[in-house]
């Protein structure tokens, strides 16, 4: 295909990383005092020219771009929507935060955009070299945003973390990849599918290749045992950024994995493991699935800090995606896309609160929101945001995580993985209470003072209200949301 | 009568939306639009008595089902038969009253009856959804109400009691949640209508295995059992209503315990015949434990609200012992006891109510002779008691009867036994009555007011109701009974010949 048609499929990111350059130039001729509303603004145009290129491009066919490094399908074009809008939120969650008064807001703006075309890149790599550099680059985007609290240790502290983890963890995966090309000879993944379906292999040191790649993916979802950087990371970095981070990075790996999985081996169901199941390989995946969740549904139960609590909740979410990633069939991949969709929602809004009340309270210890559903001024109505998102998050009806949790829970049903379902669920009760608990220090304990809670600004409340009737609404209409899950995971099947 | 099951179960939502908005500064706007939210329900629930078609089996007031949730096959669809229709109206009844009781309350007026709506909207939609999926999240819906109503405008211990309600019921309510899917799955046409998941013809792969059916069961047994409470699922039970509020306990008491053994009867029955058959055994043990544990537990309370939170679980055993049998007599009376324990222990609480109001605490031991000081409170709580104790001529002993005569052709040794919880209901509540209300006047309170006209007006339908189906039980009975005929019909083809023939 030519070069021209190939940027044609390739204008998202193409939009991004031009975004980036005018960044980098417009840095050099603003004064300081007008930097922040024009490096958002600019931001914004950006995402929304990618979105929009991203939208419009929906319905074309598929195409494998740059000589098969990068794969142009509906799978891709559902995250590339997914990643651009999700940092759109996140640059009005940082424009009206308090944290973001200290921080240098161009390399803010720029990271933040390399993140997003990192995570697009990640989520249609077709070649494992590409996959390993879209890694990095979110990797490295990462670790810089969470330092990015200057002065401030625990940030630094938890950069530094993070830099320590994704180093280990991305060249274990460098190994394990060398492995796979060790066997197959080819980085490719439709090239390696040949190979393995027309080659006899030595199927253990396949397998020792995959469960090291696994480490990689592992530690962007977050899972056990790669989550150490996690709740360290989410409370030093701004809590926008750890916001961003609880649901970008968290999808791309998601998404990485499955298309791995899907193309390299071309397993589209535990059946088709072949020799791989019997080595354990299904196994295995879903004991990573039930050490996860259940790791990080009673981690969280300790928490006292909001935003490790919701490090380790995502955890647990990492845990009930890779539910579906253990069933592998074609429900369980839409199902895995659908709770991504409503995992942003709702997540984003707990973060929008904490922010909200970060920014009006200073605290994001749980005593700081003792009784804030009591106090005078928008507190209830913030308290009952909060609470639509907690809930959500549980997986109680009619709120749209019970909608994503049904899906999942069908798609382990329909390939008949009964325990990893009873261990799901019960999960889902163990969640409740540490969810409940910050719902009820902000409606049954009385407020520490009288001063009433007021919202300052508006796109914070306009924001938090909207992901409310969002989750609201797709947990009693998610026809629609279905229907571009089916069409955009129709592609990799 | 258009549209009459949705009618009951919104219009209490749209006031639940509407008080919020209210002005603060004026609590009594929000009493009065909780009031005309539950007054229309109670309407629609005297003309479903008198338009329900007594002598048909099937589905009536049916509204779809229409599609909801295409993708997922998911459909609204109501209806009610004879198993939902007097869960029906006591609904709208109780909820009407509740509302009444509850004028006192003063703490985030708005909050309080804007939640509480929101519970009479969940529960009214349990008992007239017939897609299960729309039931599981009515089902749902409702918990978060209620514990919110627990844990603000509850006693002393509300938010270990209110956490303890919403732990226990979620438990039991997510595996409901995979039952359900599985049903979904292996079944003819992927649905979650409750009506064509009965038809065991349809039921495929996995579902047509007996072990799995019989793990299914007990999926839906316990959640089901969290509700009624059934030992050993109880222990929220005693907690949650001690520190509920008055109006809460009895909505606790009179509506939501029936949730479970509604349930059991709509979800158990229907859909797994053969494992309720084969699991009877077990729940007919279940219910005796209920009835002589729970009144020896009754018996050794000191407070008011336990003891009747206790005599609750007591009184729920007769419904499965009854229901266990399979027989006419059996379902008939297990349904009406539903019904009567509704009314009954509604009246229970809303009297231990009064006299918290008044004296600020539930400690039997402290009070005493109050029947000289507070006459008109002492007839009230005497009639209710013996209407729990199962006296002729109240409506307790019609269904407690039925539940024995039909326990007893089936469960000899059982109904024998549990025949003896009538004798400790009686034994606690006298003695109950003797020291509340006879002996020396404790001269503190001494001044106490009796009864006020707006708590009159809370008793009195209660009363009235429990007298007349009393000594008249027939409305009742008609009202039920075609649906259960039809039921208790459908499992004899299920029961073991030796069974049928004892019969």
């Amino acid at each position: 295909m030519a070069l021209l048609q190939n940027l044609r499929l390739f204008l998202p990111e193409s939009i991004l990383s031009a975004t980036v350059l005018v960044l980098f130039i417009a840095d050099f001729f603003t004064t300081k005092q007008k930097k922040a509303p024009l490096f958002f603004g600019l931001s914004l145009i950006g995402l929304l020219a990618a979105l929009g290129a991203a939208y419009v491009s929906r319905s074309m066919p598929a195409a494998s771009l740059f000589t098969g490094m990068v794969a142009f399908d509906a799978a891709g074009t559902f995250f590339k929507v997914l990643f651009s809008l999700s940092a759109i939120v996140i640059i009005f969650f940082s424009s009206g935060s308090r944290e973001m008064e200290r921080v240098d807001i161009p390399s803010y703006c720029i990271l933040l955009l390399t993140l997003t075309l990192g995570m697009m890149l990640l989520a249609t790599s077709t070649n494992l070299l590409m996959l390993y550099l879209s890694l990095e680059m979110v990797s490295i985007s990462s670790y810089i945003l969470s330092g990015f609290l200057k002065g401030i240790r625990r940030s630094s502290e938890a950069a530094l973390k993070y830099v320590i983890y994704g180093g280990v963890a991305s060249g274990i995966m460098a190994y394990g990849f060398s492995l796979l090309y060790g066997l197959s000879g080819t980085l490719s993944m439709s090239e390696m599918f040949v190979y393995f379906s027309t080659h006899a292999t030595d199927k253990s040191v396949l397998f020792v290749g995959l469960v090291l790649s696994l480490a990689g993916f592992g530690y962007k979802i977050a899972a056990f045992p790669f989550h150490m950087w996690a709740p360290d990371v989410y409370e030093g970095a701004p809590t926008p950024v750890a916001a961003f981070f609880s649901v970008g990075p968290k999808a791309a790996g998601f998404a990485a994995l499955i298309r791995f999985f899907l193309t390299a081996l071309a397993i589209k169901s535990p059946d088709q493991f072949g020799d791989l199941k019997l080595a354990g390989w299904p196994e295995l995946i879903t004991l990573l699935a039930i050490v996860t969740m259940t790791f990080g549904n009673f981690a969280a139960l300790y928490q006292t800090n909001l935003k490790r609590l919701l490090a380790y909740s995502s955890i647990a979410h990492a845990g009930y995606l890779l539910m579906g990633f253990a069933a592998l069939n074609q429900e369980a991949i839409q199902a895995v896309f659908f709770y991504l969709i409503v995992y942003f929602v709702m997540n984003l809004g707990a973060f929008l609160v904490v922010i909200m009340i970060l920014n009006q309270r200073g605290v994001e210890d749980l005593e700081g929101y003792n009784g804030i559903g009591r106090r005078g001024g928008q507190g209830a109505y913030l308290a009952v945001m909060m609470a639509v998102f907690l809930f959500s998050l549980t997986g109680l009806p009619p709120f749209a995580g019970f909608a994503g949790k049904l899906y999942l829970f069908t798609a382990v049903i329909k390939a008949k993985m009964f325990g990893l379902a009873i261990v799901g669920v019960l999960n889902s009760v163990v969640s409740l209470y540490y969810y409940i608990r910050v719902v009820k220090v902000m409606f049954f304990v009385d407020p520490p003072d009288q001063n009433p809670f007021r919202f300052s600004g508006l796109s914070h409340p306009v924001l938090v209200s909207g992901l409310a009737a969002l989750t609201l609404a797709m947990g009693l209409f998610w026809d629609p949301l279905v229907r571009i899950v089916r069409e955009s995971a129709v592609m990799l099947f | 009568m258009q549209h009459a099951l949705s009618l009951m179960t919104f219009i209490p939502l749209v006031g639940a939306l509407i008080i919020p908005f209210l002005p603060k500064e004026k609590p009594n706007w929000a009493r009065w639009v909780a009031l005309a939210a539950t007054l229309p329900p109670l309407f629609i629930a005297f003309k479903i008595f008198a338009l329900f078609d007594r002598s048909a089996a099937s589905f009536q007031f049916v509204e779809g089902p229409y599609s909801w949730i295409p993708a997922f096959h998911i459909q609204y669809y109501m209806g009610i038969d004879g198993i939902s229709v007097s869960m029906v109206l006591l609904t709208a009844l109780i909820s009407t009253i509740c509302i009444i009781a509850s004028w006192g309350i003063q703490k985030s007026v708005r909050g309080y009856f804007a939640l509480f709506l929101l519970l009479d909207a969940g529960m009214m939609g349990v008992f007239c959804a017939l897609d299960w999926f729309l039931f599981y999240v009515f089902w749902e819906v409702m918990l978060l109400p209620m514990y919110f109503l627990i844990g603000i405008w509850g006693g002393p211990r509300r938010e270990y009691a209110a956490i303890k309600f919403f732990l226990y019921t979620l438990l039991g309510s997510v595996l409901m949640l995979l039952v359900m899917i599985a049903f979904y799955f292996y079944s003819d046409g992927n649905s979650f209508n409750l009506v064509t998941l009965a038809n065991q013809a349809g039921h495929l792969g996995p579902l047509t295995h007996p072990n799995f059916r019989l793990v299914c069961w007990l999926g839906l047994f316990i959640c089901f059992a969290v509700k009624i409470p059934a030992f050993p699922f109880h222990t929220w039970l005693p907690d949650a209503h001690v520190e509920a509020p008055t109006a809460i306990s009895v909505i606790l008491a009179g509506v939501l315990l029936k949730m479970g053994i509604y349930g059991i009867l709509r979800i158990n029955y229907t859909l797994l015949p053969e494992a309720t058959v084969y699991f009877a055994q077990m729940m007919a043990v279940i219910g005796v434990i209920n009835i002589i544990y729970g009144a020896l537990c009754a018996m050794a309370q000191t407070d008011f609200k336990k003891l009747i939170a206790y005599s609750s679980i007591s009184h729920m055993g007769f419904c499965l012992l009854g229901m266990s049998s399979f027989t006419p007599e059996g379902i008939n009376g297990a349904v009406l006891q539903m019904f009567n324990h509704g009314t009954i222990t509604a009246q229970l609480f809303l009297l231990v109510g009064v006299v918290y109001d008044r004296a600020h605490h539930r400690d039997l031991n402290k009070f005493g002779g109050l029947a000289t000081t507070q006459p008109q409170y002492a007839v009230m709580t005497a009639i209710a008691f013996f209407a729990a104790m199962g006296l002729p001529g109240l409506s307790g002993f019609i269904s407690e009867a039925l539940s024995f005569l039909g326990g007893f052709k089936v469960w000899r040794f059982y109904t024998i036994l549990s025949a003896s919880g009538v004798v400790l209901t009686a034994g606690y509540m006298l003695w109950t009555f003797q020291k509340v209300f006879l002996g020396p006047v404790n001269e503190k309170y001494k001044g106490m007011p009796d009864i006020s006209g707006r708590e009159m007006l809370t008793l009195v339908p209660l009363v009235i109701l429990v007298v007349v189906l009393g000594v008249y039980p027939k409305p009742a009975l008609d009202l039920v009974g075609a649906s259960l005929s039809a039921l208790s019909q459908g499992m004899q083809s299920y029961l073991p010949s030796s069974w049928v023939a004892g019969l």
